[in-house]
């Protein structure tokens, strides 16, 4: 449950596909143009799934669907892609001749 | 009465929303005929070289080093033929604050933005760019707003884009993400005219003119230290305002190095497709845009484009996803600089092109990105795996973007292929003719040889081909 003041994320669609430029290839005209928005919600509580109101950074206020109650950032440098090692060790053994 | 914010309403008020929010009245460049006046355009900023140096030391952008790269021209050379193998040198462009020379492009629009009064800035990329407004509109105390298109309809999203959402957000921008899909200028539009902030855009004169600067301080820092000028300067190209800002800076100081182009390949996925969206693992400096933009600068968020790479190109070339991963490991490993992939495209392609020149001469490659979570060789490869890209070791002509990246199993297989410029020439021709009826003028006529950087035969003869 998140209160007034948290920041939250919501959603919304722009467009429905029927709304989509006719320009696009059909597997992203078949989707609809969604929205994602951060900012402080505005109603006294509310749970994920729920039409909410938010002030953003900008101080715009915004409405749309509370997906997220304490958005974060998540992404990182990913697993080990043994790869990259090998580059490093090939590029230093051509250009200066090994551990020699 | 509210407004009407449906799609065909909001693109109709297209005109006046861009007049209101950029400060600029595009009408008064055109011309009678098919062309513009692209140099009052480029005038009408009102800022000369010096006085765009002065606005970036302000917000302490540009007088980036310029870094030799002596083992990666050692690498070169064992891979090139016998006298061969250009020194190779770096424009450390990730030394400016917001990490790229993005920089140089925003500070002049967000001090513009400033000096007219705007309470804000929008501008619409997934790139540093929206770093480096968000960044200077801090300095500026502007409030800013970044649109990005970043997730896929299954609500995945690009590392890359979601590491420059956190930095935006961490320099007090709004950022506001969307699905797969050009109709995100609507939402653009729309932000303009709700919030009436200043359109800062990657593509209008104030953008293009500040890029100018690293031109002209590439030229500046080559005779200071040698006493010469570069040969050849290679600029990564999508949008095509790195290279049109860095050429006209370079001819702003009487500099005649060769302007190469360089674009990762990426023919074969289709830029607006929501199911290829997540096979690619660049998300800018590839065909994609470097191509089309090309072909018709006049596609973007403004009337006429400031950037106009084919006026520039001296040639243009394309480097394979893999490549770019490779060379962005070397310059680690061998220069201890950890920079980001997208950046290093012109790289890749400059470790093949000094194979092609002399001992002696000098190619400079202009630019470096900041690195971070996602946005990095590691992250970005691990992205691919997990959507099914096959990795491996080979020979980079077997990649096949979207299904492969292939890393080469030796440096000297690193190459790069010739786009056809005579084809995108008359591609742009005959886009620039288009549906217009009356008989071209000699103005007409020499507006697409500028257009084209080619000459009045070469254009008479596609227009006769039409």
């Amino acid at each position: 449950m998140a209160k007034k003041g948290d920041w939250v994320q919501i959603h919304n669609i722009v467009l429905t596909p029927e709304e989509r430029s006719s320009a696009l290839p059909e597997d992203t005209k078949s989707h609809p143009l969604e929205m994602w928005v951060k900012g402080y919600l505005q109603q006294d509580e509310a749970q994920v799934g729920d039409e909410v109101e938010v002030i953003t950074r900008t101080g715009r206020h915004a409405t749309g669907k509370l997906v997220n109650e304490a958005p974060y950032f998540e992404h990182n440098f990913g697993f080990l892609i043994p790869e990259v090692l090998k580059i490093g060790d090939m590029v230093r053994e051509i250009t200066f001749g090994g551990n020699e | 009465m509210m407004k009407d914010n449906s799609y065909a309403a909001i693109m109709a008020r297209k005109n006046e929303i861009i007049r209101n929010s950029v400060g600029m009245d595009y009408e008064s460049f055109e011309k009678p005929g098919i062309g513009f006046d692209y140099e009052a355009m480029m005038a009408a900023t009102g800022y000369t070289l010096p006085e765009l140096q002065r606005v970036q030391a302000l917000f302490s952008v540009g007088n980036t080093p310029l870094i030799e790269l002596r083992n990666l021209t050692t690498l070169a050379r064992k891979c090139a033929p016998a006298g061969k193998g250009a020194r190779i040198f770096i424009k450390d462009e990730a030394t400016n604050p917001s990490g790229s020379f993005k920089a140089r492009r925003s500070c002049t629009s967000v001090y513009q933005a400033k000096k007219l009064g705007y309470k804000g800035v929008v501008t619409a990329t997934s790139g540093n760019y929206g770093a480096a407004v968000a960044c200077h509109a801090a300095m500026a105390g502007l409030k800013c707003i970044v649109v990005q298109e970043c997730y896929d309809s299954r609500g995945v999203g690009q590392p890359e884009i979601i590491e420059k959402a956190r930095k935006c957000e961490a320099l007090g921008a709004e950022v506001v993400q969307l699905t797969v899909g050009p109709e995100l200028f609507s939402t653009v539009l729309r932000l303009l005219e709700e919030t009436g902030y200043f359109n800062a855009s990657l593509y209008t004169p104030f953008g293009i003119a500040g890029v100018e600067t690293l031109g002209y301080e590439i030229a500046q820092q080559f005779r200071a230290k040698f006493d010469r000028d570069p040969d050849v300067v290679v600029c990564t190209n999508a949008g095509g305002g790195n290279l049109t800002g860095t050429a006209r800076g370079l001819r702003k100081a009487d500099c005649h190095a060769k302007v190469i182009g360089a674009s990762v390949n990426l023919t074969g996925l289709h830029m607006a497709s929501d199911a290829q969206f997540n096979k690619k693992s660049f998300t800018t400096g590839h065909t994609g845009f470097g191509v089309p933009f090309c072909v018709n600068p006049d596609r973007s968020d403004v009337p006429r484009s400031a950037a106009r790479p084919l006026r520039y190109m001296d040639r243009y070339v394309t480097v394979s996803q893999g490549s770019v991963f490779f060379i962005t490991e070397t310059l680690a490993s061998l220069e201890g600089l950890e920079k980001g992939p997208a950046g290093n495209t012109a790289l890749a392609a400059a470790f093949r092109l000094a194979q092609e020149m002399d001992e002696d001469q000098c190619i400079v490659v202009q630019e470096t990105e900041y690195t971070g979570a996602g946005k990095h060789i590691n992250p970005q490869l691990s992205f691919a795996r997990q959507n099914g890209i096959d990795i491996h070791f080979g020979d980079p002509k077997d990649e096949i973007p979207g299904k492969n990246i292939v890393l080469p199993a030796h440096p000297s297989l690193i190459r790069v292929d010739d786009v056809d410029l005579d084809r995108v020439r008359r591609s742009n021709i005959k886009n620039a003719v288009g549906t217009h009826k009356d008989e071209l003028t000699d103005d007409d006529i020499r507006y697409l040889v500028e257009e084209t950087n080619s000459n009045e035969e070469f254009v008479r003869s596609v227009i006769a081909g039409l």
